[in-house]
Parts: C-alpha cells; sequence; structure tokens
C-alpha cells in the first residue's frame, strides 16, 4: 500500500513544540518528530510513552545480584571453603561481609550492561546501520516532524496543509512511500 | 525551556546559535590537525613506545627489574597504579554525580573528563596486570573452571574486589561515555563530506535518528547510567583503598582510608581535567564553552576535596598518636622525620597547602594560576600514594629489614612511558571525537547561553 509523508521542518525546538500542539488539538497525529537534541515535554504531546528501560535495569541488577551470591557460595562455601584464620566457612551469611564489595559491582555491571544493550537492540542503533533521520540537518540545528497520510483519515492531504499554512513552517517535504 | 536567575554567569559565552554549537565542535575534527598537534602527537607517541619496550622488557626478563627489595615487596608498580585510579575518578564523578545534582556546568566539560577517565583506567590496569610478571595468565584472576582441582580466586581478598571493581569501572564507563557520544557522532555523520569520514562517523553512530523515543529513552539511559556509577566511583576508591585498609602493615590499616582516599582521586582528578582543558580550550578554540566560570567551579572542588584530603592527613597522625600503638606512631613520625621525610613534606605542601590558595576569588579564577596549581596537586598526590606505600613498609618490625626504594630505570620508564600512552590517547580523542557534549550543551543554549540571557523578554515568558 503506498503511502504519503509530510515531514514539517522547523528551525527551533519551542516553535515546533507549539505546532505540534496545535495540530494535535486539530485531531492530527504527528507520527515521530526527529530533533538533534531531547525536547523537553514533547513526548506527552505526540503520544510517546515513558521508556520501561529502567524497570528492566532493576531487573538485570537483581540478576547480576543473584549470580553473584550463587557464584560466590559454590566457590567460596561448597566447593572449597578455606580455612582462614580459624574462622568458621561453613555458612555464606557468616562470611557474607566480605562478599559485599563484589555483590555490588557484580550487580552494577550487569544493571548497567544489560540496561545499554537493551537500549541499543529497542533503538535498533547497531554499528553499521544507516543513518535514519529523514533529512542530515535533524542532527545538527533542525527539528522535523512526520505525519503519515495512512494514520490521518479524518483529514485529507488538502486540508494538512491548509492547517501547516496557518500554523506555519520552514521548509516541508512530502515523500511517497510503497 | 529552564529559566535561571539572570545574576548566575552564562554558561555559553556569545551569540551562538544551534547550528555555531555544531560548527564550533566540530571544525577541529574536519579541518586539517595543526602542526602542534603532530608534534604533541609525535612526543607523546616516542615516550609511549619507550614506556611499552620497558614494559616488553619487564615481561621478558621478570619483575626483578623494579627496584623492590625484600623489605620493600611494593613500590612504583602500586603507586602509579592508585595515580591514576585517582585521575580516574573525576570523568564519572563530573558526568554521573553532577547529572544527579543537575549541575548544567558539567555539560562542557564531561565528555573530555570521561575520555581522560577511560584512558586513566586504562593506565591503571597496566600497573597491576604486568606486576604479575607473567601477563598471559592474567585471566586467572577471574574464577574460571580449571584443571588445578576445583581451585578458585579468593573472594576474600581485597585484591580480587578491586579486579572486579576496576573492570566494572572500566567497562561502564565506557558504556556511559559511548552512550552519550552516539548522538554526537550522528551529527558528525550527517556532515561529512569525505566519503572515509562518512563511513567512519557512520559505523560509530550505529545509525541514530534523533527519534522523539529514542530521545526519551537517551534521557532516562543516562540518568540510570548516572545513578549507578555514582555509588560506583565511591566503592572503586574505597576498594582501592582496601588494598591496604585490611592489611596489618602500621600505616596502613586505618579505616579513614576509604573516605580520604575517594576525596584524594576526586581531587586529582580534577587537577588533571584543569590540566587537559586549560590547554584544550585554547587549542581547539572552544572558550566560549569552557570560560572561567567552568575553571571555577572545578577549583572549588578541588578546594573542598583538598581541605578534607588535608583533615585525614591531619587526623591520621592524631590517631596514630591517640591509639597509643608505638609501632603506629612510628610509623607516622618515621614518614614526616624519617629518611622520606621530602616525600611526606612535598605531599603536605602540594596537597594541603596549595589548594587553601582557592579561597581566594581572583586566584581562583586565573587561568595560569589554575593550572600550576593543578600539576602541582598531580604531583604532590602521586607523592601522597609513594609515602603511603613506601614509608610505611621500609622500616620493618626488625631493623635488620630496613630498607630504602630506589626506582630503577625501568620503574620510571614504565611510568613515563604510561603518560605518553595517556597523551597518544588523549590526542588521538581531541582529533576525532567530538570533545563536548554537543546535543547535551544545546539543550543549556536557551536556558544558560549569553544571548539569551540578555535578551529583554528572557524573564517575561513562563
Amino acid at each position: 500500500m503506498s503511502d504519503k509523508v509530510l515531514y514539517v521542518m522547523y528551525d527551533d525546538d519551542e516553535v515546533l513544540k507549539n505546532s505540534a500542539k496545535q495540530l494535535v488539538a486539530k485531531g492530527v497525529k504527528i507520527n515521530e518528530v526527529f530533533s538533534p537534541f531531547p525536547i523537553h515535554g514533547i513526548d506527552p504531546i505526540i503520544g510517546v510513552k515513558n521508556t520501561r528501560l529502567g524497570i528492566m535495569a532493576f531487573l538485570y541488577g537483581l540478576t547480576g545480584l543473584t549470580l553473584a551470591t550463587v557464584g560466590m557460595r559454590y566457590f567460596m562455601i561448597v566447593d572449597w571453603p578455606m580455612n582462614i584464620g580459624g574462622k568458621p566457612n561453613f555458612s555464606y551469611l557468616e562470611n557474607m561481609l566480605a562478599f559485599v564489595p563484589i555483590s555490588f559491582e557484580f550487580t552494577v555491571m550487569c544493571a548497567a550492561h544489560g540496561m545499554a544493550i537493551t537500549y541499543l537492540l529497542r533503538n535498533k542503533t547497531l554499528p553499521g546501520m544507516p543513518a535514519q533521520n529523514p533529512d542530515p540537518r535533524t542532527t545538527d540545528d533542525k527539528f522535523v516532524m512526520e505525519i503519515r497520510l495512512s494514520e490521518n483519515h479524518n483529514v485529507t492531504e488538502a486540508e494538512l496543509d491548509g492547517m501547516l499554512q496557518e500554523i506555519g513552517y520552514l521548509e516541508l517535504d512530502k515523500k511517497e512511500i510503497k | 525551556m529552564q529559566k535561571e536567575a539572570a545574576i548566575r554567569e552564562p554558561l555559553i559565552l556569545g551569540h551562538k546559535t544551534y547550528h555555531d554549537v555544531t560548527e564550533d565542535v566540530c571544525r577541529p575534527i574536519e579541518d586539517k590537525a595543526p602542526k602542534m598537534w603532530y608534534i604533541l602527537f609525535g612526543i607523546a607517541l616516542v615516550i609511549g613506545l619507550y614506556g611499552v619496550g620497558s614494559i616488553m622488557y619487564l615481561l621478558g626478563t621478570g619483575i626483578g627489574v623494579w627496584g623492590l627489595n625484600k623489605t620493600i615487596g611494593w613500590a612504583w608498580d602500586i603507586t602509579n597504579f592508585v595515580w591514576w585510579v585517582g585521575i580516574g575518578h573525576a570523568g564519572t564523578l563530573i558526568s554521573a554525580v553532577l547529572l544527579l545534582f543537575r549541575q548544567k556546568w558539567r555539560m562542557a566539560i564531561n565528555r573530555s573528563a570521561e575520555a581522560m577517565t577511560i584512558f586513566a583506567v586504562f593506565m591503571a590496569g597496566t600497573f597491576p596486570l604486568i606486576h604479575m610478571g607473567r601477563l598471559w595468565v592474567g585471566y586467572w584472576v577471574m574464577p574460571i573452571p580449571n584443571q588445578f582441582g576445583s581451585l578458585w580466586v579468593n573472594f576474600n581478598s581485597p585484591l580480587l574486589w578491586d579486579v572486579f571493581a576496576i573492570s566494572t569501572y572500566l567497562s561502564v564507563s565506557l558504556v556511559f561515555w559511548y552512550i552519550g557520544l552516539i548522538p554526537d557522532f550522528a551529527t558528525i555523520r550527517d556532515r561529512a563530506k569525505k566519503p572515509l569520514a562518512k563511513k567512519m562517523y557512520s559505523i560509530l553512530s550505529f545509525g541514530w535518528s534523533g527519534r522523539a523515543k529514542h530521545w526519551n529513552r537517551f534521557e532516562l539511559v543516562s540518568l540510570v547510567l548516572a545513578g549507578l556509577a555514582t555509588p560506583l566511583v565511591f566503592s572503586v576508591h574505597s576498594i582501592v583503598s582496601f588494598d591496604f585498609a585490611t592489611s596489618v602493615i602500621p600505616g596502613w590499616h586505618t579505616t579513614i582510608f576509604p573516605p580520604y582516599f575517594v576525596a584524594g582521586a576526586v581531587f586529582s582528578g580534577f587537577a588533571m581535567v584543569q590540566t587537559l582543558l586549560l590547554i584544550m580550550r585554547k587549542a581547539m578554540g572552544l572558550e566560549a564553552y569552557i570560560h572561567t566560570k567552568h575553571v571555577e567551579y572545578m577549583n572549588i572542588v578541588i578546594m573542598v576535596t583538598g581541605s578534607i584530603v588535608g583533615t585525614a592527613y591531619i587526623t591520621e597522625l592524631f590517631i596514630s598518636w591517640y591509639s597509643g600503638v608505638e609501632y603506629e606512631s612510628y610509623a607516622f613520625i618515621n614518614r614526616a622525620t624519617g629518611p622520606y621525610w621530602w616525600a611526606y613534606w612535598s605531599m603536605m605542601t602540594c596537597n594541603v597547602v596549595s589548594p587553601q590558595l582557592m579561597w581566594f576569588r581572583p586566584l581562583r579564577r586565573s587561568l595560569l594560576f589554575t593550572f600550576f596549581i593543578s600539576i602541582v596537586v598531580n604531583i604532590g598526590m602521586w607523592f601522597e600514594r609513594y609515602v603511603i606505600i613506601v614509608t610505611s613498609i621500609h622500616r620493618d618490625y626488625i631493623p635488620a629489614a630496613w630498607s630504602m626504594h630506589f626506582p630503577s630505570h625501568i620503574d620510571i620508564a614504565v611510568y613515563i612511558g604510561t603518560i605518553g600512552l595517556f597523551f597518544v590517547f588523549f590526542l588521538l580523542f581531541a582529533r576525532f571525537f567530538p570533545v563536548l557534549a554537543l546535543n547535551e550543551v544545546k539543550t543549556i543554549l536557551k536556558g544558560s547561553g549569553q544571548s539569551y540571557k540578555e535578551s529583554p523578554d528572557y524573564h517575561k515568558h513562563h
């Protein structure tokens, strides 16, 4: 199915945000916003939900803590209990204090790397991927809204053009996607 | 857009637009490198290669080439290790702790400070690895199933904690740094004209798009990584201090070590950031982004952490007497008046006296003075580690075992070599990487930029 995409360009984040607000008020769905830096406050306007990566980091951290605990218990208590100065080495809990630093480090290591890898995969940003932004200037000083006609059945292209004329923009680019 | 008080000095001087920020940061990368860069790179490379050669010689001959003896079994190797780890503390502190405290001035310096951190930790890691003598079995420090029976590394040992701490710190700092670099690489990618540069930055930028959702994730990931890295920064140097504090050597086994080492690490790290940035801002024309106010903020950190370090020195001295343990008090009296008195008093002058000069506003705002003090502090912090390590062990319980440490030519060459390698890495970074966090600086342009702050309607809206 062929689709038409409108790329509306602005040269200021505040202006884009105001335009997006007005368009959304008129029932237009904005599919995407591309910007050189995070525009604070744009997410609720265009309906971007908050990421759940934080929850993932917590889960990865718990995994790390569990692995460290299980591992150290096996190495130090079960498999080869060392007699250091005659101190008891029969239980993990009694020797716990010595295991705190590594438990902490391993928790942080798993949480940080797990989250970072998930982040890259979810963004589909990996080494060698082609650039995904519609215009090279969006990583410099331009801000682009993407509006797909296929997801805006309640307005025609002409109506949309009219709205955009009224609201104002810097450049408008239309692309057919097959 | 966030507003801030008008009386606060703007963080970005001049009348910059978003595009100007891009231009200012990308220009040094896109232009030809100045002659000075090649000269410095050449010098650093020669020194670095000399260090590498000395390490090769050490590995081929054994660590007997160091000036160690049976009384002093730890000297320059561990001194250099702790010195470099300490320097490697500023970067993550700036990007993580200052992010949590929403300190916007960090944005101008975090990128290069983090780069410095990573390279410094590389250099630090070299020392424990080569001091094993047999570098090729370095992986034995990991708990790997093996054929020597069920033989595991000792998880009770602070030396093993250090292995985990340093590797976690290095890898997490690297990830934190790289995640911030991705959008900036994309900026360079989208401007690149030469096909090779385009290809390289395209690979480095992972196809970054700048979508709203991606920025949403980016900000959360940065925040969570900062949250994770903050306790990590404190834990790493605490664990480094445990290498000494959990031992039973008078002068080493003191409970003050963890906080005192952490403060010392931040102190020396910021000093190194000052040394590097004061040159970099000039060489790369970034005076509008890293200016007197940034230097002043860093000097205040140096002053505060320097005071903590000074307090720790004096507390240690007092407690050694108050403890009533004669060996303990001797260790400290010997530091100040024994054969290493010169190292002790160099340390005291560099680390306790010099940061106190930062109370004077004209001094802490003087770039030349700051540069001078930053070097003094780095020297002082090297002496601190040398004093702690060597003076505590050079006089054993048996006077017959008393000894002195004289660095061998290889000791010196390896140390100087790591400084060379560090600069090789840092110069490459300055040449090919965006040295300022572009995307972050753009977010504060309207809130803290000079032209916006001076505009008449800055305080009318919102």
